[in-house]
């Protein structure tokens, strides 16, 4: 199974990673040889399982709705790369 | 010092023949001398150690030792560690150094152990030969005679080769597809993935949520014990964290092997094997008939699915894991933002490495529209086809027994420009993380000078029959106890 261009262009822009042309080249076929790999699925019989997304089945367990973390907003903020009066600065979104 | 195990450490320090703080400094002398070699430690944490050291010595003066009150060991850089900086083997996360500590790293501080620092590891763990790691390839201490440079496994090779070259009797280590049992083959050391759920993975820096799980490296059986009794346990702040009762795991370390039921999986046992590591493995199962189990064949009929349903279910989720790195609230940024998507795009696209920049483009692409159902969710069906092979063989035996690896240590380079060939190397360990099961590796010979991994399989929670199968085979070989030259 192939991957075009475009695809890869699509998914990196989803993805939130800049990819340069000569990149491109090279995820084509990289991406490529790996979708082959994958595509040994498409031969196994799955038309009555269901899919397993735990290996003990387990669910998310609940657990009662009270605050039991305390507000560390200056050690979490001590290691942003840009804050100022407690908010965390990104270019600018609206103009 | 630097050749005992950690029970026997424990046992100096106990004696008082030794204290914790030369103990701690011989160690980080000796880590300091000969890691240039290996590049096995990404940070060396020699001032918080010796900290940790003078405390577990009073410690033990006011009578409240642990077995591992005082033992040096390391963390791979996967694990937080509050106030030490925290890789994961990546530029993205070169600078970060953790408001908080993993439970695993909490959970080892609580025992009185000394960390001596962070091991080196494949960038966020994704690797087979350490060879994506930011700071650099480690070097296998294996094979380093012949003048080749090969790989320690990966990705937690930092702490199989750290181990292996006795810098450190024992490190913790995680596994996805393979990154304990793999790196601790082609490392001639002994290592243990447990059950899906049995260590916490709050504050383990997440590739694959569904997969990845703590554990441990060390050179014998008894010390994985040793260290799964700090690390096993329910932990609320994971919520896929499993309440159940945690044994005393070096206790069963004596039973005998009688009537113990081993199957060997007909699909291990294949032409993707050289038969030089045939013969070992085989020779290793003798040994066990030897101790009074049987052996019968198996059969995993859908294990040859298991590498496809792995490399779209790990990069799937791992795309999700890794969205976090935005340059926003911590980590890399880039310089001079035009604007807020040119700061993600560039800051993603700089501070993560090549093989991590696949997966996440793989992974966006598996659950993307129109591709979800054909990728995502079929892998998720044929994971449960895997899980069914498993258990149809645990109703016939107790324990499954393969090659953790097809080949030993390959040479730096070697399968570096072809992702596909590095899968491979994974290609008996990824089935029992798609099940969740627990399973090790356990050196068991050489081919050609290079250390040979047997891996043990067990059902759900069965650690403590494993770490006894282990214990007894090196009761009655010397495999763990050889040192590189």
């Amino acid at each position: 199974m192939s991957i075009s261009r475009e695809d890869i262009e699509k998914v990196a822009v989803l993805a939130r990673i800049k990819v340069d042309d000569e990149q491109v080249s090279a995820l084509e076929k990289d991406l490529g040889n790996i979708l082959d790999l994958v595509d040994q699925l498409s031969a196994a019989d799955t038309d009555s399982v269901e899919p397993m997304a735990h290996p003990l089945d387990a669910v998310q367990r609940l657990r009662p709705d009270e605050v039991t973390e305390t507000n560390q907003r200056e050690a979490f903020q001590a290691i942003a790369p840009a804050t100022e009066d407690g908010l965390y600065l990104v270019p600018k979104v609206i103009e | 010092m630097h050749n005992k195990s950690v029970a026997e450490l424990s046992r100096e320090l106990e004696s008082g023949k030794i204290s914790s703080v030369e103990l701690t400094q011989q160690f980080l002398d000796r880590l300091k001398q000969e890691d240039g070699k290996y590049n096995s430690f990404i940070t060396i944490t020699e001032e918080q150690a010796l900290a940790e050291a003078k405390a577990a010595d009073e410690l033990r003066a006011a009578g409240k030792a642990t077995a591992w009150t005082g033992v040096p060991f390391a963390h791979k850089d996967i694990f937080c560690t509050n106030g030490v900086r925290t890789t994961c083997g990546s530029k993205m996360l070169e600078n970060f150094v953790p408001p908080y500590d993993a439970t695993v790293t909490e959970k080892f501080r609580q025992a009185g152990a000394v960390c001596l620092g962070k091991t080196n590891m494949d960038e966020f763990a994704m690797g087979s030969s350490n060879e994506s790691s930011y700071f650099g390839a480690v070097t296998n201490p294996w094979g380093l005679s012949s003048g080749e440079k090969r790989v320690p496994g990966g990705s937690s090779g930092g702490s199989a080769a750290a181990v292996a070259a006795r810098l450190v009797p024992a490190a913790t280590a995680t596994d996805t597809g393979g990154s304990i049992r793999q790196p601790a083959a082609l490392c001639g050391v002994t290592g243990l993935k447990p059950t899906y759920g049995r260590v916490s993975r709050y504050g383990m820096i997440a590739f694959a949520s569904s997969l990845d799980q703590g554990g441990s490296m060390a050179r014998t059986a008894e010390d994985n014990a040793l260290m799964l009794n700090v690390m096993a346990g329910f932990d609320p702040k994971d919520s896929t964290s499993i309440d159940r009762e945690v044994p005393d795991y070096t206790a069963t370390l004596n039973e005998p092997l009688k009537g113990l039921k081993i199957g060997l999986p007909k699909e291990y046992f294949t032409d993707q094997l050289s038969p030089a590591m045939e013969e070992q493995v085989r020779n290793a199962v003798k040994e066990y008939e030897k101790l009074g189990a049987t052996v019968k064949e198996v059969s995993l009929p859908n294990a040859k699915l298991a590498i496809a349903a792995y490399y779209v279910i790990a990069p799937a989720e791992a795309s999700a894991n890794l969205s976090r790195f935005d340059g926003v609230r911590y980590g890399y940024r880039c310089e001079d933002p035009k604007d807020l998507m040119d700061m993600y795009t560039r800051t993603r696209a700089e501070g993560f490495g090549a093989e991590v920049k696949r997966r996440i483009l793989v992974g966006t692409y598996a659950l993307s529209h129109g591709y979800y159902d054909a990728y995502y969710l079929k892998a998720q069906k044929v994971r449960r086809l895997i899980q069914q092979d498993f258990a149809n063989a645990f109703k016939e035996v107790d324990v499954l027994m393969s090659p953790t690896s097809p080949s030993p240590a390959f040479v730096q380079g070697e399968k570096t420009n072809d992702p596909v060939t590095m899968y491979l190397e994974d290609i008996f360990t990824i089935a029992i993380n798609l099940a969740g099961l627990p399973a090790m590796s356990v050196p068991a010979g050489f081919v050609d000078g290079l250390p040979v991994g047997l891996q043990i399989i067990g059902d759900y929670f069965a650690e403590a029959r494993l770490l006894n199968a282990a214990h007894q085979f090196q009761q009655v070989t010397d495999w763990h106890q050889r040192e590189p030259k």
